[in-house]
């Protein structure tokens, strides 16, 4: 019998020397004469053990990480293709305590599946979405979605229903699905993983999307630095539309929808929904004032759904067991699942998709393990680079929209990123301010002139000079900034700066005179 | 590298790629990427054949150009070294690492090596968050980085 090898292709493994080590073993299993079949799948999020390569048993998926090229013939010589031990041996995937932990039900065939085998999804529950979907009427669909609970999981946690309804509504000579995958916020890597290692649960999503909004045409607008992701997708499109999926008659039904990937060019601010449209024009990623809201006037002026890869690609299974099961899922008015994108100085960092409402000090201490330096965690950024940093004594907050913002912070989406007792957050906090000056569009001043400013002040602070009165008016240009700007860059830029304020005061004094005068 | 490209054969190249693209909706990102795959850079003798078939001024497709950090208007060294900026990357060392870099290479980002063998640039972040610091060489990436193996990838691209 044929042994099946799974060695991720996700980027993640990639960078740490996966494709060496299927190299290797490729090498290495013809050499010895074995019959076996590599396959490369996504990753299961368990980065700290990539490359983490499986092999298929009597017994169930085992796996080994993380393996090294110079590691594969002793992983043969021990048995390697019956699960036999080895020092690399972790034992069946599944019962991974991480892995085992999970409510994995937007990434439920992330690392499972051939990310380019559309019999693979089938045989994985895929697709199951879709065929309800061609069956019903587009306000059914857009009932289901929003009786599910399913908020914008890019970070403003906007009701997807509603935002579909609005859409669904409006009048126009052409609809659009436009899916935000400019996953530009550092911590954060959700989009990626799921493009890279399930393409076809997005598509089927955007179907959806499609048929329920009344929208025939679909835009993947990703960013330049994921070039293993706009590969996978653009073979994943191929492969939909070769097989009926996608096209004039999704899966034979009378609903049209096609799709592409187009990509950005390194812009941050592109990822804000309204710069994203002007640049999918072909102009510059300035943002546009709302109203007209993109959902009444926003591709080329069209009625267009933006919607985050993952809220996308998390309707596939409303649609398929239905919006009580995930509703089901999650706390307060936060419902379904959150993949959690665990990073930084971290122990254990990867992707833990579970329901709303575990606390931080939960995702940090004990599924992340703390530190990977082992000095104690000091703060914590959830939200991507406009997400606030919370220091331990906030621990017991609740991932939740609602819970983080009461707190002044935003889970965003979902990033964390941690950091040990070495961070300087007067450091961060003028790094905070410097990203937005480099990032920001120039549309608004508040944001375009206000970070410039900040960053001069955050070096008066460091320099010493009149830090009381320094430390006042960068509160004061936080103010301006949060309130007076465009979008959530120069809006969303106090939230790091401030909450470095408000829970670090103590690196925003002057250094002590013993440690100047060295 | 002060390679100059002949005038006319960058209009008549620009023409075939705007050719191949400009029935896409919202052509003209498509476009430039394909200039700069084309090209190395995007070419000031590009713009005007683009602005006049996507009947643009030349003051628009300049802008667009310029707002990008992608689209370089010189030429890149033969190989391109970005290394991860973002947060999560400074919380393992990240900037440390920065500084080996400009030190192996002598240059500041932004700038190329003398013989023309390295450019030097930041990205903010690669999404490879869970494995900090990063780095993408020539488009190939690399994580859990060390001083050890940033010298191994620097030597790689001096080669």
């Amino acid at each position: 019998m044929t042994v099946k090898i799974y060695i991720p292709r996700d980027a993640a493994a990639l960078a740490l020397g996966a494709e060496k080590v299927a190299t290797a073993m490729a090498e290495e299993l013809a050499r010895r004469g074995v019959d076996a079949t590599i396959v490369r799948n996504g990753s299961r999020g368990m980065h700290w053990l990539e490359p983490l390569i499986e092999v298929e048993t009597v017994d169930g998926r085992i796996a080994y990480g993380p393996v090294k090229p110079r590691d594969v013939a002793s992983l043969l010589d021990a048995g390697f293709v019956t699960g036999g031990s080895h020092p690399l041996h972790l034992g069946k995937t599944e019962e991974i305590p991480f892995l085992k932990r999970q409510v994995r039900l937007t990434f439920a065939r992330c690392g499972i599946t051939d990310p380019l085998s559309l019999e693979d999804y089938r045989a994985h529950g895929g697709l199951r979405g879709l065929e309800k979907a061609v069956s019903m009427e587009p306000a059914a669909i857009v009932a289901e979605v929003t009786e599910s609970g399913l908020r914008g999981r890019g970070g403003a946690g906007f009701p997807t229903g509603i935002k579909w309804k609005t859409v669904l509504e409006a009048q126009g000579r052409q609809k659009y699905i436009v899916c935000n995958a400019d996953e530009g916020d550092s911590g954060t890597f959700a989009d990626r993983m799921i493009m890279e290692g399930d393409p076809f649960v997005l598509i089927e999503g955007m179907a959806i999307a499609g048929i329920a909004a009344g929208a025939t045409k679909g835009y993947i607008y990703t960013r330049s630095e994921y070039p293993h992701a706009i590969a996978a997708m653009t073979e994943a499109i191929e492969i939909a539309r070769a097989a009926g999926v996608l096209g004039r008659s999704v899966l034979g039904s009378a609903n049209a929808f096609d799709m592409e990937v187009r990509t950005g060019a390194g812009a941050y601010v592109c990822g804000e929904e309204t710069s994203l449209l002007n640049s999918l024009e072909g102009k510059r990623g300035l943002v546009r004032a709302k109203p007209p809201l993109p959902a009444h006037k926003g591709l080329f002026d069209c009625p267009t759904v933006i919607n985050n890869v993952i809220s996308l690609a998390s309707v596939p299974i409303v649609l398929d067991k239905g919006a009580a099961f995930y509703r089901d899922f999650g706390m307060g008015r936060s419902r379904g699942t959150i993949p959690i994108q665990i990073a930084g100085n971290v122990r254990h960092g990867g992707l833990f998709e579970i329901g709303f409402g575990l606390t931080l000090g939960e995702i940090v201490d004990e599924i992340g393990g703390g530190t990977a330096s082992g000095r104690p965690v000091r703060a914590v950024q959830v939200g991507g680079p406009l997400g606030a940093y919370f220091p331990r004594a906030l621990f017991d907050t609740p991932f939740d929209y609602e819970a983080f913002a009461a707190r002044d912070g935003l889970i965003g989406h979902a990033g964390v990123v941690v950091f040990d007792d070495t961070v300087d957050m007067l450091k961060q906090a003028r790094f905070a301010m410097e990203f937005c000056a480099v990032e920001s569009c120039g549309k608004c001043t508040p944001c375009r002139l206000g970070s410039t400013r900040g960053v001069e002040v955050a070096d008066k602070i460091r320099a010493g000079i009149e830090p009381e009165k320094n430390r006042e008016l960068l509160a004061d240009l936080c103010n301006t900034m949060k309130f007076g700007s465009l979008c959530a860059l120069g809006g969303f830029t106090p939230y790091p700066v401030m909450s470095a304020i408000t829970h670090f005061p103590e690196d925003f004094e002057p250094a002590p005179a013993a440690e100047a005068a060295e | 590298m002060n390679i100059q490209l002949p005038r006319a054969d960058v209009a008549e190249r620009t023409l075939a790629i705007v050719g191949e693209l400009n029935g896409l909706e919202g052509p003209l990102l498509p476009i430039l990427h394909a200039v700069q795959d084309e090209f190395g850079y995007v070419p000031q003798e590009a713009l005007p054949v683009i602005a006049r078939e996507l009947n643009l001024s030349r003051a628009e497709v300049y802008g667009v150009v310029t707002f990008y950090h992608d689209f370089r208007e010189h030429a890149a060294g033969r190989h391109v070294l970005k290394l991860c900026r973002a947060e999560a990357c400074q919380s393992m060392g990240g900037d440390r690492l920065a500084e080996r870099a400009k030190a192996l290479l002598g240059i500041d980002f932004h700038e190329t090596t003398p013989d023309g063998a390295v450019t030097l640039e930041p990205v903010y972040c690669l999404g490879l968050c869970s494995c900090s610091p990063s780095a993408m060489l020539d488009g190939e990436v690399h994580a859990r980085l060390d001083e050890t193996e940033l010298e191994a990838l620097v030597a790689e691209a001096r080669r």
